[in-house]
């Protein structure tokens, strides 16, 4: 513009170094490589978290007209019995099912870790094909399992002389069913991936410990669970949220309602109800914002747990 | 050996054993119910033995409902899925493994934050967006949302770093290769481990989905198998063999793709587990 005569006497400057779009144009067969994801994920990601904050401040049944409410759906969410029973429910299931499922699963990893085993990928196999099976065929099945008449597990507590219980009478009892689901499938899962974290640990630790003259017992404390740490860690978070976000088990088991006083309603059904039955989509979309802030939280305070134990 | 020794091998066994006794009983218990009558099921003590039903009972299901529609859409919608994810996150996670681009590392990084936003979030905006596009009853709806995924991506691509040296795309480029035929001819090829694996997992995940089909799905004829189930356990609420016969056939299938793949399926969990 104003200064051609410096831009004549040097060099081209974009001959070792090209600009940033030419760089862009050149490798435009890579960006056309990945762009299917993300092209994707704008539509069915980002687009509808933003749409959710935006149906989170309205009042809309699917049909006719949006209507602004400002905060009112959370307002109405915090004093909503409906909502906060689901969150007590869905953590009620997340603490009867977690600390068992990672306790076995610890267990089972230990034994399949034994060097001595033999058959370990039969087995391997075998605890794992519960977490291949569909929850709602796994939901079908429990339900005859725990029924209140005829169920196998009535027929046999009456066998060691405990009465019949009314599984899907008890609010607790209904938690227990739908928990012994979740231990029941990811058991297998979760002693897979402590198994493959023991696996990893390098050899060399274990015998410098034996020179050093470690027992079984400080080699268990000192080496294989700092050395497991991150993996537990891992297992914890998935179990969280997974944990948090439980639906199928209940629909399938107890209905919509969430079974007797909606001792199974979780937190996710709870959504589901609002959003597809009730056809509340601003307050179901209220909702969802809460149980992620829930499950974030949630998560994080279980991060900050088990990194420090 | 040993008598402490082998005891405590019997023991490890005697555990482990238990573990699969209660792992596999009710897979069991499901054969038990699908091969007796419904009165057998409902008695008390249950009858714990299988029956001679098992055909009266799979004619009684495939009368009462369109067992092999339900069965063909999932295996559509399974199959289709399968081969996107393949293909689009191969394309994708071959690019961030073996290129350099300006953004890749901002891009990358995005796309695992995007792992961690959890689905129940865009669950009720995405199915008024599905609604929106005319998709609802719909095989679009069950198959354009998932035909990409950042797992997939990033598993491709810390497989693909190791596997595809340098050296051969190098010798693919001078022998005139364009890097769609760099991937097509040398990277995938020795991508196949990986590619199983995902292609496993991903059949399995879009096979057992109950949540998105339930949702998006009002005819029968276009149900998967989870959305049939489902409603077969409501409809025929006393009639259990019915109900458990046609549980059996939807789940059989699945588990015999496992127990084929087992060995590679069972691989590749541990490896993501301990990478991640």
């Amino acid at each position: 513009m104003t200064q051609p005569k410096h831009e004549v006497a040097r060099p081209p400057v974009f001959h070792n170094k090209p600009s940033l779009w030419a760089e862009i144009w050149k490798k435009r067969t890579l960006y056309l490589f990945i762009s299917p994801f993300f092209l994707l994920f704008a539509v069915f990601g980002i687009f509808p978290i933003i749409y959710s904050l935006y149906l989170s401040f309205h009042n809309w049944s699917g049909l006719g007209e949006r209507t602004f409410v400002g905060l009112s759906n959370f307002q109405y969410l915090i004093t909503d019995a409906g909502f906060w029973q689901a969150v007590g429910n869905t953590f009620g299931i997340w603490f009867l099912s977690s600390i068992p499922m990672l306790f076995f699963a610890l267990v089972i990893a230990f034994l399949l870790n034994l060097p001595s085993l033999t058959g370990r990928g039969t087995y391997r196999t075998l605890f794992f094909i519960t977490n291949v099976t569909s929850i709602v065929a796994v939901a079908i099945i429990f339900e005859t399992i725990f029924s209140n008449q005829y169920g196998l597990m009535n027929y046999l507590l009456s066998l060691v002389g405990i009465g019949s219980l009314e599984w899907m009478n008890s609010s607790f009892l209904i938690k227990v069913v739908i928990a012994s689901m979740v231990v029941w499938r990811f058991v297998g899962y979760n002693a897979i991936i402590y198994l493959a974290g023991l696996q990893s640990i390098p050899k060399t630790l274990y015998e410098a410990a034996i020179i050093d003259g470690a027992n079984k017992i400080q080699i268990f404390f000192r080496i294989t669970i700092p050395m497991l740490r991150p993996i537990i860690l891992f297992t914890v978070i998935m179990t969280t949220i997974g944990s948090m976000q439980i639906f199928t088990e209940p629909q399938i088991l107890l209905g919509n309602s969430g079974g007797v006083g909606g001792a199974g309603m979780t937190m996710t059904l709870y959504m589901y109800n609002e959003g597809f039955l009730n056809q509340q989509f601003g307050y179901a979309s209220a909702v969802s914002w809460a149980m992620f802030i829930i499950i974030a939280v949630f998560s994080l305070i279980n991060w900050k747990l088990v990194q420090k134990a | 050996m040993s008598s402490d020794r082998f005891f405590a091998k019997l023991l490890t066994h005697f555990i482990l054993l238990i573990g699969v006794i209660i792992s596999v009983f009710p897979f069991y218990w499901l054969v038990v119910m699908a091969t007796n009558t419904s009165s057998e099921i409902v008695r008390f003590p249950p009858k714990l033995t299988f029956g001679g039903e098992l055909f009266t009972n799979v004619s009684n299901v495939l009368g009462s409902i369109d067992f092999f529609q339900a069965f063909f859409n999932t295996l559509f919608v399974s199959s289709v899925n399968v081969l996107g994810i393949l293909f689009f996150c191969s394309l994708a996670g071959f690019a961030f493994a073996k290129f350099q681009f300006p953004g890749k590392n901002m891009l990358f990084v995005a796309l695992l934050l995007t792992m961690m936003i959890p689905a129940q979030m865009s669950f009720v905006p995405s199915f008024l967006l599905i609604a929106e596009f005319g998709w609802v009853d719909t095989y679009k709806a069950l198959i354009i949302p998932g035909l990409a995924s950042a797992f997939g991506i990033f598993w491709i691509r810390q497989f693909c770093q190791d596997a595809v040296p340098d050296e051969l795309l190098e010798a693919g480029r001078l022998d005139g290769c364009n890097t769609f035929r760099l991937y097509w001819n040398v990277a995938l090829p020795s991508l196949k481990p990986a590619l199983t694996f995902l292609g496993i997992f991903t059949f399995i995940g879009v096979w057992n989905d109950y949540l998105w089909p339930l949702v998006t799905i009002n005819s029968p004829s276009r149900y998967t198998l989870q959305v049939m189930l489902a409603q077969l356990n409501g409809v025929y609420d006393t009639d259990y063999a019915i109900i458990m016969t046609g549980t059996l056939m939807a789940t059989v299938p699945l588990i015999v793709l496992f127990i084929i793949f087992s060995k590679q399926f069972m691989a590749g969990v541990a490896e993501g587990a301990v990478k991640e």
